[in-house]
């Protein structure tokens, strides 16, 4: 794509005399813009979040005995079934399209997504999925094969509770898909004609690699729960090997969407953290097109490693082989991002504000999870330690460290874009605190956990494991309780906030060009790409307030 | 497919809406259309890699006592979908040339074979000694043929739909004509992938 | 510039370093730099082989697979603290000073430092997979006959498996399309092993079926000797684990997969099942104990004998497995408190039979 194919040139519209206000039952019904919709994602992603965090609390106070006597035999796996579904298909992923949402039209100078009603569209498919899977909790047997539901298992666990998880995975699967056109075609279609695809913010390079990595994979996902869908209701034995068919051709299906799931979930990540990081550090981003490959390099590995879930199933050997050398090579270019990230930070001014904090909590954190997924890639040492605790140990590093630390990053970052009131410092402080130090309690003991012999998704285990299981309880209490200063702050600030500058945090891409929060169309008039999403401390000169931005930018014009 | 269903609408949506809003908007629907294209493909794929999995895993196949299947009305279906496409290019050919009348010639037609293919197909499922939970070879032969059957209906019913509205005078021109455009896109993703299907489930 | 050439390469007398506080300023972060480097060096080195996270290696195999864990504990351990180390020092240094409200330095990239850093990773890969593949070669799994993908042999029978009966001949899958896992290391391919068993894994037990139709609830092998097991799931995915011996495979329904190893110190050691499997997945556990051949000579010996006039034996098995035929909703209400444990239980005191499908 170059910057020939970029929209042809708008006359200049003479400034609208009135603006639609934005009225607040906007954000309960079916909305057309973006912002709006980016919103009502991560209030709703939010909400099952904590949801699916009760559920996780309540699995840790059941493992603090070895015997099972909280949730019990009968509960346990569904609500572990839910835990995992919910955290990934209704927040993490949700959460991803919520910043995709708000960010992209504004990043590149839109007054929209491509496709607003298509939009509107996706994010309406989200709460049904989402009641449906809270729903299938009180059938009779609610879904209890783990978010990975293979059969013969899936199959023999209740028909109408699995039921209703496989149709609410594809309605998830299909708001993700309708999310990911309307990524694309934006991002390729809809920047300001000065945007080059080098003069776009690493987000909106990251949103392009997880729009391609969704289009690709979860299509598959359908495919697999379509098939495992006539085996549960019609009889079909497509996963069944009583009628002769084959319960490992399920798991290669699964497997090819929800790995690439897990880049799907950690790539909008990484174009946030691309995004704070320089900001705070007021200094550039150190290798850009390094940063903009690798997320179409971590993109395309993402898609050939979905097997290393299956080191000990039906793979044959030299296929191991393959699928390990080729996971480990996701190393690399994931190392160049940690490795220009920190080089980001290096030398800059960082104000560790909460934002701050949290990216750089995730760096550390992220690195953690990804050491651990190398060496669970390397098929003799994951022959012992799959499906164990260490696994959980390492995804939860990933997926929280990484993703969920990111994206409270992210909302620190743009709360006062999108809210046009500030976030209180004080209790971001403390939520950051509570949860680095909670999360750390409750997940890194899961390491030796895993290594010293115990399974993953078991409700009773060895009372050899009593001590560290109590310890990973109480640091999961520590993460419950951590999620109260954050809600808080949100809340209260929300009404009672201190007002927000259109640019508080002097940055350069243009969601800061605009108030805070953005008019409806976004931009008063179409916004000048005056200066690199990155140029920081190119003009070292002080600067006094945050209205420099926008005189530099009259002036700029001025000129033109 | 209550996917494509919803997206289809939903461009049809954007056309009203974009119709009295801001006129010279650049049109993205086709390039979107195409992504989206892309995506459903992948479904199909995923569902003939599972199909040609339990076929190569298989010692044989289609596992004993699966009926021989008839191969000439289905390759007369194949025929009839094939050439639709080419009728239905001549449509949009048409309405490039303002001759709406063409278009509905050509378009009426391209209903209709899809229709009889449509028939056949049922024809096929009637008479056919069969039934889906028979074997691992006729589950995935219901399930894809069913499965595009569904596309194929709904792509029907695109083109009823470019039918109904280019009633409406003025609603299709040499300058504006997505819908037309769109479910032609359509109808030959439809057909590719009958042509892969065809050649994997009864050739091969 | 030709004092600074030599930086961190030659010692000076402590009073030149003094004397020049231009130059002392120069030299503090080289020498720093690479005190901090030999002290991330040698901690990662130490605990590498000292973090103690491993259970007991009781198998051939296994002191390979923990070799490979510590160079890639080492490798971690080396990244986590040189890469935490620079955060935190970025944090403490180049924290924004009060009042400053400029930027840093515009510097945007370095191609040389990203050489680097995009090199090493490539090269540790390259290292890990090739460790990784010559200790799964000798391990066996690249062993043919246990590694490849054989087509399928005979159908499954097509009694109802998933219905978990053990009733008549239809639960146990008779032919296995495929046989996976871990095969025979090199210097034993192509021979058989000195012991052969069959594993069954079903909803919630472990069934071993020795030669001559000595069934057991608890696996018994020889230290020193090679062992097959040839595992198979009768109704839904299982996993079977031995922790002490770094060795997992699944047991799927409708395929065979083989395990091949030698187990080298005698004790006892836990059978865990790792694959989600109803609700009782967590109780399914059994033992395994490795004996000193004669001790297991004598033992299967006896198993032997018994399992001739043992018929007395074969109701608790059925009980055993019996139990296994059940619903996780009739077993719930059967055994309210602990109910999986009893089932488990009583295969374990359940050690022989007669193969009941003669
Ligand atoms: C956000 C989600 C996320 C992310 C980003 C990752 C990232 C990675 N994952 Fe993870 N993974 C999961 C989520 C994720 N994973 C989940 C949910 C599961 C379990 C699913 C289930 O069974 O329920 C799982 C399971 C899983 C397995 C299967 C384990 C098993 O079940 O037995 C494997 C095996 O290869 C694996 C590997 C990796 C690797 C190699 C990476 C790499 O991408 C990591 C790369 C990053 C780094 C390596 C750090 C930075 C790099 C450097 C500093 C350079 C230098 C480093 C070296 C040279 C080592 N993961
Ligand atoms: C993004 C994904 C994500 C996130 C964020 C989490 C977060 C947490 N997870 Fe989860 N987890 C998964 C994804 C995730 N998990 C997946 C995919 C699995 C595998 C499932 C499977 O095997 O199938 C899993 C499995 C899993 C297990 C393994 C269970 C087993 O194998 O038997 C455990 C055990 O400790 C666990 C714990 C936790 C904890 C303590 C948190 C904590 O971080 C949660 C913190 C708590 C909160 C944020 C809630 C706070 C709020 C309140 C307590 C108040 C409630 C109030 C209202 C509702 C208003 N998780
Ligand atoms: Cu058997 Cu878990
Ligand atoms: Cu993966």
């Amino acid at each position: 794509m170059s910057v020939s194919t970029l929209e042809p040139t708008q006359t200049p519209q003479p400034p609208q005399p009135k603006h639609p206000e934005r009225h607040w039952k906007d954000f309960f019904g079916f909305s057309t813009d973006h912002k709006v919709i980016a919103i009502q994602y991560f209030v709703v992603s939010f909400v099952f979040y904590l949801i699916a965090g009760a559920m996780a609390t309540s699995i840790r106070v059941e493992l603090a005995t070895p015997d099972a006597d909280f949730l019990g035999y009968e509960n346990y796996n569904g609500v572990l079934t839910l835990h995992g579904t919910m955290m990934i298909f209704l927040w993490i992923v949700p959460a991803g399209a919520a910043f995709a949402n708000y960010l992209i039209p504004l990043m590149i100078g839109a007054k929209d997504m491509a496709f607003p009603v298509l939009n509107g569209l996706a994010f309406w498919l989200v709460p049904p999925g989402g009641a449906l899977l809270l729903l299938s909790l009180l059938a009779e047997t609610p879904p209890s094969a783990g978010w990975t539901s293979y059969p013969p298992l899936s199959l023999m666990t209740g028909q109408v509770g699995q039921m209703m998880w496989i149709l609410a995975v594809l309605l998830l699967g299909t708001s993700s898909i309708l999310g990911g056109v309307n990524f694309v075609t934006t991002i390729l279609k809809m920047r300001i004609k000065e945007m080059g695809l080098y003069d776009m913010p690493l987000f909106c390079w990251a949103m392009l690699a997880t729009s391609m990595l969704i289009l690709i994979s979860t299509p598959v996902l359908a495919g697999a729960l379509i098939l495992l869908s006539f085996d549960l209701l019609a009889g079909t034995a497509f996963f069944n090997p009583t009628g002769g068919g084959d319960p490992i051709v399920y798991q290669h299906m699964f497997w090819f969407y929800s790995h690439p799931a897990v880049y799907i979930m950690i790539l909008p990540v990484f174009g946030l953290i691309s995004d704070i990081l320089p900001v705070h550090a007021r200094k550039p981003i150190f290798g850009y097109k390094a940063i903009a490959y690798s997320s179409l390099a971590i993109a395309f590995l993402g898609n050939i490693v979905w097997a290393h879930h299956m080191f000990t199933s039906g793979t044959p050997g030299w296929l191991r082989m393959f699928f390990m050398a080729a996971t480990m090579v996701i190393a690399v270019p994931t190392g160049i991002k940690i490795f220009s990230w920190v080089a980001t930070i290096w030398g800059g001014k960082l104000r560790l504000n909460s934002a701050m904090l949290f990216a750089i909590g995730f760096v550390s954190m992220f690195l953690v999870g990804g050491l651990s997924g190398v060496m669970v890639a390397s098929v003799p040492f994951d022959i012992h330690v799959h499906d164990t605790y260490f696994i959980v140990a390492h995804f939860h590093y990933v997926l929280f460290g990484g993703s969920v630390f990111g994206i409270y990053a992210g909302i620190y970052h743009w709360y006062p874009k999108m809210v046009g009131r500030m976030l209180d410092e004080t209790w971001g402080k403390v939520h950051f605190a509570l949860t680095f130090v909670g999360f750390n309690l409750c997940f890194f003991p899961m390491h030796i956990l895993g290594l010293q012999g115990m399974p993953r998704r078991v409700v009773q285990y060895d009372p050899a494991f009593a001590d560290i299981n109590r310890i990973c309880t109480i640091g999961s209490i520590i993460l419950a309780v951590s999620t109260l200063p954050f809600l808080f702050n949100a809340v209260y600030c929300w009404f009672w906030g201190e007002k927000a500058l259109p640019n508080p945090w002097n940055a350069l891409t243009l969601e800061w060009q605009t108030s805070s929060p953005p008019i409806i169309e976004n931009f008063e008039e179409e916004p000048v790409l005056w200066s690199g999403p990155y140029d920081y401390g190119i003009d070292s000169e002080p600067e006094e307030d945050t209205r420099s931005v926008a005189d530099l930018l009259a002036e700029v014009k001025a000129e033109m | 497919m209550q996917t494509t269903a919803e997206t289809t609408q939903e461009h049809g949506a954007i056309a009203v809406e974009q119709a009295h809003g801001h006129g010279d908007h650049p049109d993205h629907r086709l390039f979107g259309m195409g992504v989206f294209l892309f995506a459903e493909a992948m479904i199909f794929l995923g569902l003939f890699a599972a199909y040609l999995t339990f076929r190569s895993v298989a010692e044989v196949w289609p596992p004993a006592g699966t009926p021989e299947r008839e191969l000439l009305l289905p390759g007369i279906n194949t025929i009839i979908l094939i050439s639709s496409s080419f009728v239905m290019n001549r449509g949009n050919q048409a309405i490039k040339q303002d001759d709406v009348k063409g278009m509905q010639f050509w378009f009426g037609l391209t209903a209709a074979l899809g229709a009889i293919f449509l028939a056949g197909q049922g024809y096929e499922y009637y008479t056919n000694t069969f039934g889906l939970t028979d074997n691992l070879f006729t589950s995935t032969f219901y399930v894809l043929t069913g499965f595009h059957g569904l596309h194929v209906m709904f792509g029907l019913s695109l083109i009823l739909l470019v039918l109904l509205r280019s009633r409406t005078p003025g609603h299709y021109s040499s300058t504006s004509h997505f819908g037309i455009e769109a479910s032609e896109l359509y109808w030959h993703f439809v057909d590719v992938v009958w042509i892969v299907l065809f050649l994997i489930l009864y050739i091969l | 510039m030709n004092d600074s050439e030599s930086r961190g390469l030659v010692v000076r007398p402590v009073a030149e370093l003094t004397s020049n506080y231009m130059e002392r300023a120069k030299l503090s972060p080289a020498i720093s730099i690479s005190a901090a480097g030999v002290a991330i060096t040698v901690i990662s080195l130490w605990y590498g082989q000292n973090h103690g996270w491993l259970p007991e290696a009781a198998s051939q195999n296994a002191p390979l697979v923990d070799g490979l864990f510590n160079l890639m504990m080492t490798i971690s351990v080396w990244l986590f603290l040189a890469i935490q180390g620079a955060i935190v020092l970025a944090i403490i240094k180049f924290r924004k000073q009060p009042g400053d409200e400029t930027d840093g330095p515009p510097i945007e990239g370095n191609l040389s430092l990203e050489l680097v850093w995009t090199a090493i990773p490539v090269v540790i890969v390259m290292v890990l997979a090739v460790y990784s593949f010559d200790v799964y070669q000798q391990m066996g799994g690249l062993d043919p006959m246990a590694s490849h993908d054989h087509t399928r042999i005979a159908k499954v029978s097509s009694g109802s498996a998933i219905a978990g009966s053990l009733d008549g001949d239809q639960g146990l899958p008779h032919g296995q399309n495929v046989a996976l896992g871990i095969g025979a290391n090199p210097a034993s391919e192509g021979m058989d092993a000195d012991v052969t068993i069959d594993v069954m894994g079903l909803q919630y037990a472990w069934l071993f079926t020795y030669p001559g139709n000595v069934m057991a609830g608890e696996l018994h092998i020889p230290a020193g000797r090679d062992v097959e097991l040839n595992i198979q799931a009768q109704d839904v995915l299982h996993a079977f684990w031995v922790p002490q011996f770094r060795l997992k495979q699944d047991a799927i329904p409708g395929r065979m997969s083989k395990l091949r190893f030698r187990p080298e110190t005698p004790g006892t050691y836990p059978i865990v099942c790792a694959e989600l499997c109803g609700a009782f997945h967590g109780a399914m556990r059994s033992t395994v104990i490795v004996d000193t051949p004669e001790d297991y000579d004598v033992w299967y010996q006896t198993q032997i004998a018994s399992a001739i006039d043992g018929d007395a034996n074969d109701s608790r098995v059925a009980t055993a497995v019996g139990m296994t035929g059940l619903s996780d909703a009739d077993r719930m209400a059967l055994h309210p408190h602990a109910p999986a444990i009893d089932a488990a239980a009583i295969a374990a005191i359940t050690p022989m039979a007669h193969h009941h499908h003669d």
